[in-house]
């Protein structure tokens, strides 16, 4: 559960905050796609120490080591599984190299983690939503997208209190073997699947009663601006890509 | 069993030590609650909604430790047992039923409890029937718990709760959504648990019901627990009440109206104040 807390939109205020959701994304996919573009270590590093200065300037420092420590399982995962696939496939062989690659691979997805729960941890809902209007993708889409993300911290809330109920009728979830520990699951999923269903018929009706829909053009009580220190730092990320693709291919 | 101690002629069966809770984002939910519940008692907790009565009941089987101090029920730190032993004497029914239900009918329902904690076959059977009685749902025995009404939900709770016939029975906003019929059952029911000896604890903002049921009041606010005493004492200061988002019962409401006339303050129930209302007449 302490996954999502690296992930989860946290209300305070900060100059990041204030940025442009957009230059925001610019940011997170800038770094997305230099530590595509590079499997040097160096470079992963020294994208993820770039996240340092970003995440205190945001005051979202602790959340931001949160996801890069619950990002460590997969990376871990990614790592042995790198190993193993050329160690097998090389028949049994390890040379220093594929450490070198698999080492690389899991420091890349660290780097991507951290760099996207930055986006989602200064950007609202709703500022998501007006920059997937902006990129002229239909509301419907957007709304459901918005939904979706929305919801994740109430159901994760919903869950615990599911599993606290169950818990005092007894229930061990995490005694037996791993065929009864699979069993225990099921008090625990229904109840959280037949809330979602009866949520879902409400927000529908909640939708419906507020004329979701009506009318084809929407207008939006808070629009995106772009200010001056937007445009800067559109301007620095595009150019730092630029310099990194031509660096990289030509 | 073995260690329990001897508090005010009763058995203490909850002992609260100077408890601290702060959730893990940090919010202090609990700050400094001392607390001694004894067997056969019937308690009532109440304060403004986030308070922390329900931290406070999570508390009793184990579902939070607390941060500092140490809660013990029936002699037993909560620290070193199971939340499904301490569940075998504390039962608690949660203020929403829509969260637990998942069998098929209700039969099985009330039976899961009792396979958790071991019963035999033929004992699980004589249960079920006994609790299916006791709380007059037998007719819809092999319904899907789902295509209840909101109260018998709250109902069917409470009746695989008592159907393991656990020594503390606590209820978390048992009147929410109830109507006044249900409430005064539920009433008889919690008195009925009582004198059979059952320690009974409730959470509610039900000032009503909890000045016609008359039980020791705990008066909760921002985490602290600021009045504890019988309900005469407690529900009629009007700073405290005022203090936890309640307001004074209609019947104190009357009296404090009346205190020009000599009545006196401290009354709770219709029964007492008709009473001294009577008297008064007959002296005129």
């Amino acid at each position: 559960m302490s996954l999502f807390e690296g992930f989860k939109f946290k209300s305070i205020q900060s100059p990041i905050h204030e940025l442009d959701p957009r230059v925001k994304l610019a940011i997170s996919f800038s770094i997305f796609l230099i530590s595509m573009m590079y499997i040097e270590i160096q470079i992963s590093i020294l994208l993820l120490i770039i996240q340092l200065p970003i995440a205190y300037t945001a005051k979202i420092l602790k959340e931001w080591i949160k996801s890069l420590s619950s990002s460590l399982f997969l990376a871990a995962f990614v790592f042995f599984m790198n190993i193993g696939v050329s160690f097998f496939s090389s028949g049994y062989m390890l040379t220093i190299f594929d450490i070198y690659n698999a080492l690389a691979l899991s420091i890349r997805l660290i780097t991507l983690f951290t760099a996207f729960s930055i986006f989602l941890l200064t950007t609202t809902p709703d500022e998501l939503g007006l920059v997937m209007t902006s990129f002229h993708i239909p509301y419907d889409f957007t709304f459901a997208f918005i939904m979706a993300v929305r919801f994740v911290p109430v159901l994760v809330g919903e869950l615990q209190t599911i599993l606290d109920a169950q818990k005092s009728r007894g229930l061990e979830i995490e005694k037996g073997n791993l065929i009864k520990r699979i069993k225990n699951l099921i008090p625990v999923f229904i109840p959280l699947l037949v809330n979602v269903f009866r949520r879902s018929i409400e927000l529908a009706e909640a939708l419906e009663v507020k004329a979701f829909g009506a009318s084809k053009k929407r207008t939006n009580f808070k629009e995106l601006k772009m200010d001056l220190i937007d445009y800067i730092l559109l301007i620095i990320i595009i150019i730092i890509s630029i310099i990194a693709i031509y660096a990289r291919f030509i | 069993m073995k260690n329990f101690q001897v508090f005010l002629g009763g058995i203490l069966l909850i002992e609260v030590n100077n408890i601290e809770y702060i959730y893990p984002s940090g919010i202090k939910a609990l700050d400094g609650i001392n607390l001694k519940i004894n067997n056969g008692e019937y308690v009532a907790l109440m304060g403004e909604n986030g308070a922390g009565k329900t931290t406070l009941i999570k508390h009793f089987n184990g579902l939070l430790k607390p941060t500092k101090g140490d809660v013990y029920i029936n002699g037993i730190n909560t620290k070193n047992e199971s939340i499904a032993k301490l569940s075998r004497i504390v039962g608690i029914v949660f203020q929403n039923p829509d969260h637990q239900f998942f069998e098929e009918n209700i039969e099985k329902e009330i039976s899961f409890a009792l396979r958790n904690f071991g019963f035999k076959e033929d004992i699980i059977n004589k249960r079920i029937e006994w609790a299916l009685n006791f709380m007059n749902l037998e007719k819809y025995r092999n319904q899907p718990p789902f295509l209840l009404s909101g109260g018998e939900k709250k109902r069917l709770a409470l009746a695989i709760i008592l159907s393991w016939n656990p020594e503390i029975i606590v209820l978390d906003e048992p009147t929410i959504g109830q109507d006044y019929i249900q409430k005064e059952k539920l009433m008889q029911l919690i008195i009925q648990l009582n004198t059979q000896g059952k320690t009974v604890i409730i959470a509610t903002h039900d000032i009503e019901f909890v000045a016609e049921s008359k039980p020791r009041v705990i008066l909760l606010s921002k985490g602290k627990i600021i009045d504890d005493g019988p309900i005469e004492e407690v529900l009629t200061d009007i700073e405290k009440i005022k203090k936890c988002s309640l307001i004074l019962p209609q019947v104190t409401q009357l009296m404090y109206n009346l205190s020009d006339l000599d009545f006196p303050r401290k009354i709770v129930s219709v029964e007492d104040a008709v009473k001294l209302i009577l008297n008064k007449l007959e002296e005129k």
